[in-house]
């Protein structure tokens, strides 16, 4: 298990802030974020809402890919948020080449360069395709799967916020259960998202057996820097989803970003893990587990199961979700 | 009840009214609010049994339908631009399989580059698609339009788009009258399918054709559609029976009477061209303007004839063919065949540019001195045009035009005005 | 007809300013359209709504490029957007500010504009007051009714309970009346001290 020892949480929050730590670290190890050389690929004056994680996860995710791949990189974009936020003409805050064709087809103009690139035998670039939860587990679906079948040289990142932010919050197929979403409303017999719906992408990637599959979230930087970096050294399909709080579609504070996704994961909700060729090799263990209240009750997308009268149904269904993530994934070993 | 109410919810009002069996959508502006609160509607189960499933994509969407269609149920969805290219396949073949889905198009422009503001490059880039398209002109005209459009694409089993301004009219808050469920039961009947999957009594839908008799099922569909031609004005009667007002109907005239010039648009803006036919007149200009109601089957006869003693016709469209110039202006033309009228095409309001009166007023008195060039597009900034032209002649890898046009005109960010 | 312009950055309520306008105004009996200037911005970016009032229908569909009436609903748009662009010279002013109308430095702007047409007031200190947050929407529209004239204080007050039901409309209508009042004694004020000066 030498994977396991690299993805040894560093653990440098103090508790009850939510800040990472860098200065207690020796240069080499700190993010490539709190270096002065960082590219800035996502520059700053981009149009996200406040506490935006996507536009966190975006940075932090571009900046490490610069750095693994020496600068060589290019980045297609689905439509969605980030693509909006980041590029109204004539400003961009992209500091890479950088392309937004449309909603559904990211991985496959992605695919598209990668091969362009052969056919001039460059092999020195990197090709990146990203997109929200809507534009890879919905209607660039196809296309996804479609790269991940010919292995094509790829790294898709997905930013998962869990649903269609840019049109205005409706429900997409990684919307969690019971979340209130704009076409999935807190009214009626079961008021918000259908629970047994849902689409496990990073476990259907892992399915096509592809090099690399990785979940990561802005809950962890560290660790989401060290996955990109590690998934640009592989050539193939790689596969990375992460998870992104969204204030304004989950009504959360934009101050508690990184507190809402650190308790996604602390309370098993969302499994952090790592695989290789169609193999889960490694998971982050959960440091203190947490009940799933103290995660739902910071967004008002849940607003609706703590009543009056409670939910204790739902809140129990959601909390047997967490509990089998942590014992698929072996979270608390 | 009439109220102040915004269009998109209006009509999702109407369309619940509808009874509709089943709603299958994928959100995209402009067109959200008007699935959102169907979305709801449905969950509260205010639009009694019927299903609304939250799809993958639009081409799901409409695909879903499909197959609820054939299933003899009620359905409906809306979309806009991309997501209206996105289903393009399955819009064809709803249509070729003669199902009579009701769609609403919230009007947008389509990229790149992307746009989210209203033109009608969306429901232009699909008018052969053998489904009905309809224009609303106001949100009133939307509500109604929606209501008369189930009963004519059931009685006539064929689909039908009912096109409404994205933003303009989907976001406007305007007055409108709302029926209510009695007057809609009275008016609409339950849908009787003329084909329907049943163990009962087992069909085949879609299978092959082929050169056989292709043609002849082409030709069919063509009767079929010039019969919507008759069956409107029949509808429209029937409505105006039903509800007390005049909605609707193929295309019509407002202050032709002893016009020299016509104006002919669809959509929201014959309101803006009407106020700049009242100014004119008010200066002893002779012009009067025609609504084109129905766009597909387009209603050549009707509409030559309210063209009767105009000899000068200004077609103002939100669309462009590009490399050729007006699409609407080619179809008038048409239905003008062997007759001494002059034809200006004058493109507006591309991408959500909001057409002004004083553009429109200062328009038609250039085409009334011969002045317009052709096509004429509205409001265009020559300068920018004419600076990019020159940068592209000194530089070879020039990036995007869009790009550089905005910095030449010194926009920051995206602005509508 | 009279046009009105609403500025405001995204997530503060401009569209629901607009629509609160045209519903009162319906209530009052009269023709009323209300649209925004829609765009991509996301939470904090400036954005614009339009309202037309008029004693017939509507028709036109123009965005409004000489306003009536300007509403700037957040005091740190001044100086950044065009926002008096096309401002009517009898027109009328409504800024939601804690600082004097002399400490935001627009004379420039307000030159042809009568006394007692503009009004600076802060919307949000009445918000925070009576609903606990700082929404400036229902003071504005108090205020509007004040020095406008248009519409009638009661309809403000019974559009806003229809679009917000409950406690929050309640709360949302004390402000609004409580900005009236305020804005009416500030106007009479103005007016008064010009007609001491012309006594004098
Ligand atoms: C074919 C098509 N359908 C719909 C849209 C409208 N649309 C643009 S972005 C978007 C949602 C994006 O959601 P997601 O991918 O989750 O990204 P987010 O904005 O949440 O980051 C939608 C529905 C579109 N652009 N094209
Ligand atoms: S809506 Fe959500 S995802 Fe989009 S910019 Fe705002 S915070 Fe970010
Ligand atoms: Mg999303």
């Amino acid at each position: 298990m030498d994977e396991a020892m690299t993805t040894e949480r560093i653990k440098f929050y103090q508790t009850g802030t939510f800040t990472a730590g860098n200065r207690l670290l020796d240069e080499a190890t700190r993010t490539v974020q709190s270096r002065l050389d960082r590219t800035n690929s996502l520059n700053s004056g981009h149009r996200a809402c406040q506490g935006c994680g996507e536009a966190l996860g975006a940075r932090y995710a571009l900046d490490a890919a610069m750095r693994a791949s020496h600068n060589q990189l290019i980045a297609v974009n689905a439509t969605g948020c980030l693509e909006v936020f980041s590029s109204p003409y004539p400003e961009s805050a992209w500091q890479i080449p950088w392309m937004h064709s449309l909603f559904g087809n990211a991985p496959a103009v992605a695919s598209g360069i990668a091969a362009a690139l052969r056919a001039k035998r460059r092999d020195d670039v990197t090709v990146i395709a990203q997109g929200g939860d809507g534009a890879t587990v919905d209607i660039g679906f196809g296309c996804l799967s479609g790269m991940f079948e010919r292995n094509d040289d790829v790294l898709y990142l997905c930013y998962d916020n869990e649903a269609y932010m840019n049109t205005g919050i409706q429900r997409s197929g990684a919307t969690p259960p019971f979340a209130r979403t704009n076409t999935t409303q807190a009214v009626g017999e079961h008021p918000g998202n259908p629970i047994g719906n849902g689409k496990n992408v990073p476990r259907i990637a892992l399915a096509h057996g592809i090099p690399y599959v990785a979940t990561a979230s802005v809950a962890d930087l560290h660790d989401l820097e060290r996955k990109v970096t590690k998934a640009i050294g592989v050539r193939g399909a790689r596969y990375i989803h992460v998870h992104v709080p969204c204030p304004l579609g989950w009504g959360s504070d934009p101050a508690h970003t990184m507190k809402v996704a650190r308790l996604a994961v602390e309370s098993g909700l969302f499994p952090l893990f790592e695989a290789e060729f169609g193999k889960i090799i490694c998971s982050t263990p959960i440091r203190r587990k947490v009940p799933v209240e103290r995660y739902l009750e910071l967004q008002t997308r849940f607003k609706h199961l703590f009543g009056p009268p409670q939910d204790t149904e739902a809140l129990a269904a959601i909390q047997a979700m967490a509990d089998d993530n942590i014992a698929v994934y072996g979270l608390m070993e | 009840m009439r109220m102040q109410i915004e269009g998109s919810q209006a009509v999702a009002d109407a369309i619940a009214l509808c009874q509709p069996e089943v709603i299958a959508a994928y959100p995209i502006s402009p067109q959200t609010h008007i699935v959102e609160r169907l979305s709801r509607k449905t969950k509260q189960g205010h639009i009694g049994r019927c299903q609304f499933l939250n799809v993958e994509s639009e081409f799901a969407a409409l695909s879903v339908l499909i197959g609820a269609s054939a299933s003899g149920a009620r359905t409906y969805t809306a979309t806009s631009s991309q997501g209206l290219l996105f289903m393009a396949e399955a819009v064809y073949n709803a249509a070729g399989l003669g199902l009579p889905i009701v769609m609403t198009i919230a009007n947008r422009a389509i990229g790149a580059p992307i746009n989210i503001w209203n033109d009608h490059s969306d429901s232009m880039a699909l008018r052969d698609a053998e489904w009905i398209q309809l224009f609303a002109e106001d949100n009133q005209d939307a509500v109604d339009l929606h209501i008369q459009a189930f009963r004519l694409a059931e009685s006539l089993s064929c689909p039908v788009m009912v096109c409404m301004d994205g933003y303009v009219l989907t976001h406007a808050y305007e007055p409108v009258d709302v029926p209510d469920a009695v007057q809609v039961n009275a008016y609409l009947p339950p849908y009787d399918p003329v084909q329907v999957l049943d163990p009962e009594r087992p069909v085949s839908i879609g299978a092959m054709v082929g050169p056989e008799a292709f043609t002849e099922v082409k030709y069919f569909s063509h009767q079929q559609h010039l019969r919507a031609l008759e069956v409107m004005p029949e509808l429209v009667e029937a409505f105006e029976q039903h509800f007390q007002r005049r909605s609707g109907g193929l295309c019509s005239a407002y202050r032709m009477e002893d016009a020299d010039i016509a104006v002919i648009a669809m959509g929201s803006v014959i309101g803006t061209i009407k106020d700049a036919v009242d100014e004119l007149r008010n200066t002893g200009v002779r012009v009067g303007c025609v609504k084109i109601g129905c766009y597909r089957p387009f209603p050549k006869f009707q509409v030559s004839a309210l063209l009767e003693k105009t000899t000068r016709v200004i077609v103002v469209e939100k669309d462009l063919a590009v490399g050729m110039g007006g699409i609407v202006s080619a179809d008038v033309q048409s239905a003008l065949q062997g007759r001494q009228i002059s034809v200006h095409t004058v493109i507006a309001g591309l991408g959500g540019r909001s057409i002004s009166t004083s553009s429109l007023k200062h328009m038609i008195l250039e085409a009334r001195a011969e002045r317009l060039t052709e096509p004429y597009f509205l409001d265009l900034n020559k300068t920018v045009i004419e600076q990019e032209l020159a940068r592209r002649r000194d530089i070879r890898r020039a990036g995007p035009v869009a790009e550089h046009m905005l910095q030449t005109m010194n926009v920051i960010g995206t602005k509508v005005s | 007809m009279w046009q009105i312009r609403i500025h405001g950055r995204g997530g503060q309520g401009v569209v629901t300013a607009a629509e609160l306008l045209a519903m009162a105004a319906f209530m009052d009996g009269k023709y009323a359209q209300a649209f925004p200037s829609f765009g991509s911005e996301r939470m904090g970016a400036p954005v614009v709504a339009f309202c037309r009032v008029a004693e017939g229908a509507i028709r036109t569909r123009e965005t409004v490029t000489r306003p009536d009436v300007v509403i700037i609903q957040d005091p740190t748009l001044l100086h950044q957007v065009d926002l008096f662009g096309g401002l009517a010279p009898l027109g009328f002013v409504l800024i939601n500010s804690t600082q004097t109308l002399d400490a935001l430095h627009i004379e420039e702007f307000l030159s042809t504009l009568p006394l007692g047409h503009v009004c600076a007031f802060s919307a949000t200190d009445l918000g925070l007051k009576y609903l606990k947050r700082p929404i400036a929407n229902g003071p504005l529209l108090g205020a509007f009714a004040a020095i406008t004239g248009l519409i009638r204080l009661a309809s403000v007050e019974s559009a806003i309970q229809q679009k917000f039901p409950g406690a929050v409309g309640e709360a949302n209508r004390a402000a609004a009346r409580e900005a009236f009042d305020v804005v009416t004694t500030s106007i009479t004020e103005q007016r008064g001290i010009v007609h001491h000066a012309h006594a004098d």
